[in-house]
């Protein structure tokens, strides 16, 4: 079964053969349990994405009572800044870094938890400290980080105490590092929810593939890529492109630490595309960069849903 | 599992090795989570002393109390509470209903209707924020907890109902059968049958719904204005922006602000990642 798919409904009770008027109501009993959800997708979802793309062919929007229709200058406007393609350049660097990086620390994690060498408790304490950084949520992780990365912090002075770096780094102050630590600081707190859904994939590789490959003479390593790597590549593809979409969906790691500072160096679509909305009021501008967003999520989402059918 | 076929010294270094990175990929997670936890016991004039220490000489409470005895950090709790009380009753509500139909009836555009509902997981919230705004401003909801209550459904309530369908398809139909057998209604079934013996389920949906409402970010900022409408992790920033430097109160608060979610984390552990991982991952 696909993973974010609903499963098809049983099949329909058996009908009367003639239809009455009772059957008609019967209809419509399931979209009476449906009706509260209908209308929430429509005042949540379908009006609001008209609204925004209203918004992004138009200009003086929400501001000023009269707006008026500005064809695609929005969007010339948005696609010819410099700090738009900044901003979608520093974007592809932060989702795809912190996608391998989540799968590469879950997929090890996951096979350390695995073993068939530990003791249930041993297991069961690793996996609760494994799991913490997933269970702050990000306003805290930021503080966190912000506290350990502090030019007089505990990090500077560990790396100066065993002589890597000479005196204290801003870490987030230097346009050169910023990018780097604040992607660190999302891998960090991302890597367990792809530990635990490889966990559970790990699990569910049948024992006797392995068997198997050890009545072949295969060695750990031979397993690891003819069985384990085959058995989990769907749940890996799927966690991939999820991973990328919530990636480029991330605002409040880099709103609270960098604001996309220093000099843009960690500008993303979704704070340059917030501080064109909230800061300078550009509700037209922003929406287009807003509909931009949404185009190129809706491309990871299409190979998403493409890639469930073939599962 | 590989590895358990090894014999002797072999299997004892294979040990050591994972011993080993066992340990690091602990101290990689546990470090800074402990490092929070130490500096909130420490004097403010304490944090950044040279060389760091994990339990300084004036170990205290002083910056919980501190937190606890404000009433601006408080009203963000209350907020908070109030916000994703709220989120999580109204969206199992709605959920419940809307997976009852998905689970127990055949109707037309049914395939399309679940299809708009999983894609709305997709719709960035940086989109919909700039519309949102303009919508709560236009309805007078501007700066009020239902405009933050709404508006955080848009995320519960697509995994709600994805989850809430799931497990109600485990269940089997002859249940709420034997309702209609007896005179019975289908609104009748669901609630006096599927409702009853489906509370591990909204347990494992409701402890989700609150968690992405309490850590919810971006719709609390935008939103909201005044300070005694802001939630716990905007909170969190107002204290980095007043008391720049105050961070054992940061970390207090951090502290304080993470305890509902992992209280309930803790306590439903298994049942979360379990309907986590069948309900919306591989369902």
């Amino acid at each position: 079964m696909t993973s974010l798919t609903v499963e098809k409904p049983p099949p329909a009770e058996p009908e009367a053969p003639t239809r009455t008027k009772k059957s008609v109501a019967r209809r419509l009993i399931p979209f009476g349990y449906l009706s509260p959800t209908i209308v929430l997708i429509v005042v949540l979802m379908v009006v609001p994405i008209i609204m925004v793309i209203s918004y992004s062919f138009r200009d003086n929007v929400i501001v000023q009572e009269n707006s008026v229709f500005a064809g695609f200058a929005n969007y010339t406007d948005v696609l010819t800044d410099p700090d738009f393609v900044a901003a979608l350049k520093n974007t592809f660097i932060f989702i795809t870094v912190s996608m391998v990086a989540h799968l590469l620390l879950g997929l090890g994690f996951a096979m350390m938890l695995n073993s068939g060498m530990l003791s249930g408790v041993t297991k069961a304490i690793f996996r609760v400290v494994y799991v913490l950084p997933w269970l702050f949520t990000i306003a805290v992780i930021a503080v966190i980080w912000r506290l350990l990365l502090d030019p007089s912090g505990v990090i500077n002075y560990v790396l100066q105490t065993l002589g890597i770096i000479q005196d204290g780094v801003n870490w987030l102050g230097d346009p050169g590092s910023a990018l780097w630590v604040v992607t660190f600081v999302n891998i960090w707190s991302g890597y367990p929810f792809f530990m635990i859904s490889l966990l559970a994939g790990l699990q569910g590789i049948p024992g006797e593939l392995y068997e198997a490959a050890s009545v072949d003479g295969a060695n750990p390593w031979q397993k690891f890529w003819n069985v384990t790597i085959p058995q989990l590549r769907p749940v890996i593809i799927s966690m991939a492109v999820l991973d990328l979409i919530w990636t480029s969906q991330q605002f409040a790691l880099i709103w609270m630490m960098t604001g996309g500072g220093p000099l843009n160096s960690t500008e993303m679509l979704s704070t340059f595309t917030y501080k064109l909305a909230f800061s300078e009021y550009e509700f037209a501008t922003a929406s287009a960069s807003a509909v931009i967003v949404l185009l190129l999520t809706m491309i990871l989402a299409f190979f998403y849903v493409r890639q469930q059918r073939e599962r | 599992m590989t590895t358990a076929t090894l014999k002797g010294p072999r299997r004892t270094l294979a040990k050591a090795g994972l011993i080993v990175g066992l340990t690091l990929g602990g101290l990689f997670a546990g470090l800074p989570v402990l490092w929070m936890l130490s500096t909130s016991f420490k004097a403010n004039g304490e944090v950044f002393q040279n060389p760091p220490k994990l339990i300084t000489e004036s170990f205290s409470f002083d910056a919980y109390t501190e937190i606890l005895g404000n009433g601006a950090q408080l009203r963000f709790f209350l907020n908070s509470y109030i916000v994703a009380i709220a989120v999580t009753v109204l969206t199992l509500l709605v959920a419940v209903l809307a997976s009852y139909a998905f689970s127990r009836f055949t109707f037309p555009f049914s395939k399309t209707i679940n299809a708009v509902i999983v894609s709305v997981q997709a719709v960035p919230p940086i989109t919909l924020v700039i519309p949102y705004f303009g919508l709560v401003v236009a309805l007078g909801l501007y700066n009020t907890y239902p405009g933050l209550i709404l508006t955080h459904m848009v995320f519960t309530l697509p995994y709600a109902i994805i989850m809430m369908t799931a497990y109600f398809n485990t269940l089997p139909k002859e249940l709420d059968e034997s309702v209609k057998v007896d005179g019975g209604n289908s609104w009748t079934a669901l609630w006096r049958i599927l409702v009853p013996i489906s509370v591990p389920g909204l347990i494992a949906v409701g402890v989700y719904t609150f968690m992405i409402s309490w850590n919810e970010y971006l719709f609390a900022l935008a939103l909201t204005r005044t300070d005694d409408m802001r939630t716990v992790p905007i909170g969190i920033q107002l204290l980095m922006g007043q008391h720049s430097y105050e961070w054992n109160q940061m970390m207090a608060m951090s502290i304080l602000g993470s305890i509902p979610v992992l209280v309930l984390f803790l306590i439903f552990q298994r049942r979360f990642i379990g309907g986590l991982t069948s309900g919306a991952v591989k369902a």
